[in-house]
């Protein structure tokens, strides 16, 4: 499937009813998610506060999820020269910087009511901070270099190293004492949250989910759009 | 039952679920520009021809 999906043509193709379909089902997920949100009773001991989690938590996994598409991608893009991976990757960056702004931003709305402080240097937080700066130097470096071909491959190396990133804001809460609470819901024991809670942070994770695939389909078809002018407007001049 | 009262911590989850909407929205907006915008570039350049 993905060889197939591999050709710019087929993926133009298949994407033009996916990323509608996908963007349609992201809808309902978050409509219902933002309506379990506020359906739920406030937790005994976060109060209401316990609502900023159902934005906080998916931004958060998808911060880490982005990155993980964003890496693969360059993978194929480093070792393959494939160009639809190059725009995959290309594509990918500004969300998952976006997404992991908002993990830091909304984890922080959270952190003053119930730590007393807005930001701590605890493992879990500076190392989604790092991630943060992963992507935006993957965005600078893309500005900065003009020749596409090496922009790409430039960027692509950066994302690889990157990854190594990822494992630690995983497990930071596990390898070093931590003010951020720990794994809650893929537990040997099963989720620590109470089943009520779950409902709501299911429906927005997915939702987020959802939301990306249509949004990295969307952006994948600009970026081939964006090469095939430039390629079309090097050919008129030329 | 819907609870819209936040209390004393409505100045912490408002201001979350604004900024998550204002970043999600900028996704959406900004995504569909760039891709109308290149299309209608593709097609300008090969004449008119439908980009697919």
């Amino acid at each position: 499937m993905i060889a197939a999906l591999a050709n710019p043509q087929r993926f133009l193709a298949v994407s033009r009813w996916a990323a509608p379909l996908l963007g349609a089902v992201a809808a309902v997920l978050l409509a219902a998610g933002l309506w379990r949100a506020f359906a739920v009773p406030p937790d005994y001991q976060q109060g209401e506060t316990v609502r900023i989690l159902f934005v906080h938590v998916p931004s958060a996994e998808l911060s880490l999820f982005v990155y993980v598409c964003l890496a693969g991608a360059s993978f194929f893009g480093v070792i393959f020269r494939h160009a639809l991976a190059d725009a995959a990757a290309r594509a990918a960056a500004p969300l998952g910087a976006g997404f992991t702004a908002l993990a830091l931003i909304t984890g922080s709305f959270w952190g003053k009511p119930m730590w007393g402080a807005w930001w701590v240097w605890d493992p879990r937080l500076t190392s989604e901070l790092i991630l943060l700066l992963f992507y935006l130097g993957y965005l600078a470096l893309q500005a900065a270099i003009e020749d596409e071909a090496k922009a790409d491959r430039a960027c692509g190396i950066l994302a690889l190293v990157g990854s190594i990133n990822v494992p630690i804001v995983y497990y930071s809460v596990d390898w070093w004492n931590s003010l951020h609470q720990g794994e809650s819901i893929f537990t040997k024991n099963g989720p620590l949250v109470a089943g009520v809670y779950l409902w709501p942070w299911g429906l927005m994770t997915f939702g987020y989910i959802f939301l990306f695939g249509s949004l990295w389909l969307v952006r994948t078809r600009a970026e081939i759009w964006r090469r095939r002018a430039r390629a079309l407007a090097l050919r008129a001049a030329g | 039952m819907i609870h819209l009262d936040m209390g004393k911590y409505a100045v912490f989850v408002w201001p979350v679920y604004a900024i998550s909407a204002a970043v999600l929205t900028w996704m959406v907006a900004d995504s569909l520009a760039r891709a109308r915008r290149w299309r209608r570039e593709v097609e300008r350049l090969s004449r008119g021809k439908p980009a697919p």
